[in-house]
């Protein structure tokens, strides 16, 4: 099994098998507790699946991640180093291993699409002007959009910009790979497209990746494993078969009912 | 009008013009230090920042000049030429409101811009300088020109002083002619023109700057109206 | 630096004198404005160019061209046309015209940020057009513009020690006559500068509990 979740908190230091690695992780918004005492691990080049109803968590382990909110309690590792609690310093180095796409794709406005995809490789990674340049026109190609390099990202449709938004995060060579309900946000007719193309990177690359999703066939299709979350815990997980053609736990059977 | 006293008013356009250009630029300076500073993650630098706001936009501009005039000299020692006394006093009294619209601007960056630039590893004032103030200072414009009329306005304060600017030449062409009307007239409709042409070069710049983040300049929409009295020289209330 | 607490107790009774007279000027100021102001939104609200322009052109110069001169155009001018105010009555009517010009983009903005619907509404259930305004629009709008009349009241506040330059002896006139008669102009000008930075800061204060009671 790729992916562990105990009910038991895990005394055991982390593998070095495990990419990332939650434990006994908690985060509150006020009285609402939204993820309890979470122990969670993925280990590298797998593709994880976060289901369940909204407000269950889901996207809040992605945030975590991306160090864009902090846990109250618990650990934080990826690829062995801590990323919670950490120094500043220590949290800056380790999160060049994680990109995220996000469900509004973020890309920034007052650049254009080739310098959305250049500017963090430049400033952050330190790569000449022209090394980057050369990888954002290898991965512009790979999302078909080698045409918009000069474009600004108001001129493109939400489909554009979502293929935008994952060059650039792959532009960082990240180890992990986040998606947050990356096709939520999309016209219908612009879905497939997105998920063909990370289909496409699911199959050709090795990076890991967590996915935070409501298109079932495409969970389906990329996963190796599947977590059910419901109220700040994981419920239930396993291959996408099971969980999709023969779930064990009721609530599984009826979120799966209302959203296929 | 005799040539000579319009050669009076003309050094008085002179004066107003030098002084607002230096008073334009201190307040711009001091309206970026003070509003990036009112959004600096550490509370002592935001509390400071927030009293130098409150101090110089609770107090009239003229009481300020008068201060600037009167009391630095004597409490500290400093005597200023007229013209960077009234640049001071001015820069200082503008710039507290101009921290209002830079502060406003920053806040007004969809937050998510500033998630996307820390799932790039931007580091703080990287995320500031390429991503957040580029969409920001477009959205400034249209508040930063309302204070520039102020402002301009704002410098016939200081002809109280006694400072050759164009409302003190009025006056001095007022004692001359003995009658008010014409001279006044005249005066403000160069006020006018000046403050015409302002509004104009600025509308020039924020076309020439949203074109570059993609968006249009729009028409003043009605929801900046009522905010208008805060952050523009007029209207005080803490934001 | 020296600081003389005689001076400022010997100022004190002026300072009151002053402080008395710059409020009346920001009272009956404030209520010229918010009057003028009304009338300006109305005018430019009718069917007819020929009144809109005028209107628009002249609020407009007001609002772009500094007090300052106004009041001097005022108080000199007015005489020589054979019509005679007392100082305080030209500052009055100098500081309720210029912020009237103001106050009268408050109304618009504030009768524009009610939503079309609100109109549609109105029209769908056949409410007079009077109506529509008493029990519709207005109430909203009000809403919405308190908060922004309140600011601008604040800034006329910080605009009264113009009237100075025309005789009217309120708190910076009071702070001036008493410095060239005593030669001590550091703490009549600290007592009034602090004056003002507390009142508007209490104004603005108030301003906001008003406005959190307002705007729900």
């Amino acid at each position: 099994m790729s992916v562990e979740t105990r009910t038991q908190p895990s005394a055991t230091a982390a593998q070095p098998a495990d990419l990332i690695r939650l434990e006994r992780v908690t985060k509150r918004f006020g009285a609402n507790t939204v993820l309890d005492q979470l122990d969670f691990a993925v280990q590298p080049g797998k593709h994880v699946t976060l289901i369940g109803p909204s407000g269950s968590g889901k996207t809040t382990i992605l945030r975590l991640l991306m160090t864009l909110t902090k846990p109250d309690e618990g650990i934080i590792t990826v690829d062995g180093e801590p990323l919670f609690p950490a120094p500043e310093k220590q949290v800056r180095e380790v999160r060049k291993k994680i990109g995220m796409v996000f469900q509004h794709f973020n890309l920034f406005p007052n650049m254009s699409v080739l310098r959305n995809l250049t500017e963090a490789p430049v400033q952050v990674l330190g790569l000449s002007k022209d090394e980057a340049e050369e990888r954002a026109r290898e991965l512009l190609e790979l999302v078909g959009l080698t045409d918009k390099c000069g474009a600004r990202p108001a001129q493109l449709s939400g489909g554009q910009q979502q293929r935008v938004a994952i060059a650039r995060a792959l532009a960082m060579r990240p180890r992990v790979l986040l998606l947050d309900e990356v096709t939520s946000a999309l016209d219908p007719e612009l879905v497939a497209g997105v998920l063909d193309l990370l289909r496409d990177i699911a199959r050709s690359t090795d990076i890991t990746m967590l996915c935070v999703t409501h298109e079932m066939g495409f969970a389906r299709d990329i996963s190796d494993q599947v977590l059910m979350f419901d109220g700040g815990r994981v419920i239930e997980s396993g291959s996408p078969e099971k969980i999709f053609s023969d779930p064990e736990q009721d609530r599984t059977r009826e979120f799966l009912g209302a959203v296929l | 009008m005799t040539s000579g006293l319009w050669e009076l008013v003309l050094k008085g356009v002179w004066t107003t013009v030098q002084l607002l250009v230096f008073s334009a630029l201190l307040a711009a300076a001091v309206s970026f230090v003070i509003g990036l500073a009112r959004t600096h993650h550490r509370w002592i630098v935001r509390f400071v920042a927030g009293v130098y706001t409150e101090i110089f936009r609770g107090t009239s501009a003229l009481v300020m000049i008068f201060w600037v005039f009167f009391v630095l000299p004597v409490a500290f020692g400093w005597q200023l030429v007229p013209m960077w006394a009234g640049t001071l006093a001015l820069g200082l009294t503008y710039g507290a409101y101009g921290s209002e619209i830079v502060r406003g601007a920053l806040n007004s960056v969809d937050p998510a811009q500033k998630e996307g630039g820390i799932a790039l590893s931007f580091t703080p004032a990287q995320r500031m300088r390429l991503i957040v103030l580029p969409q920001a200072v477009p959205e400034m414009i249209p508040s930063f020109s309302n204070l520039l009329i102020e402002l301009l306005k704002g410098t016939a304060l200081v002809s109280v002083m006694g400072m050759g600017d164009l409302t003190f030449s009025a006056n001095l062409v007022r004692l001359a002619l003995q009658q008010s009307a014409e001279i006044y007239t005249y005066v403000l409709l160069i006020y006018f023109v000046i403050a015409f042409v302002l509004t104009r070069l600025m509308r020039g710049l924020e076309k020439r700057l949203k074109a570059g983040i993609g968006r249009e300049a729009g028409t003043e929409p009605a929801a900046r109206e009522l905010k208008r009295a805060r952050t523009t020289g007029v209207g005080g209330g803490v934001a | 630096m020296k600081w003389d607490w005689h001076a400022v107790s010997d100022f004190m009774p002026h300072f009151w004198d002053g402080l008395l007279v710059t409020l009346q000027a920001l009272a009956l100021g404030s209520l010229l404005s918010f009057t003028l102001g009304l009338v300006w939104t109305l005018l430019m609200r009718t069917p007819t160019r020929w009144v809109r322009w005028p209107v628009g052109v002249v609020t407009e110069f007001v609002r772009n061209t500094p007090l300052l001169v106004q009041l001097f155009f005022l108080f000199y001018v007015l005489p020589e046309w054979g019509l005679t105010f007392s100082a305080l009555s030209t500052g009055v009517f100098a500081i309720g015209l210029h912020y009237s010009t103001y106050t009268m983009q408050v109304y618009r903005a504030g009768i524009e940020a009610v939503p079309v619907g609100q109109w549609e509404a109105a029209t769908a259930l056949n409410l007079p057009r009077r109506r529509t305004w008493t029990a519709v629009i207005l109430p909203q709008a009000i809403r919405r513009v308190v908060p922004a009349l309140g600011n601008y009241v604040i800034s006329m506040l910080k605009d009264t020690p113009m009237l100075m330059v025309i005789t009217v002896l309120e708190m910076l006139g009071q702070a001036r006559l008493f410095s060239q008669q005593r030669f001590q102009f550091t703490e009549p000008l600290t007592v009034i500068g602090v004056a003002f930075i507390l009142i508007s800061y209490l104004a603005s204060l108030l301003l906001r509990a008003l406005e959190r009671r307002l705007v729900r």
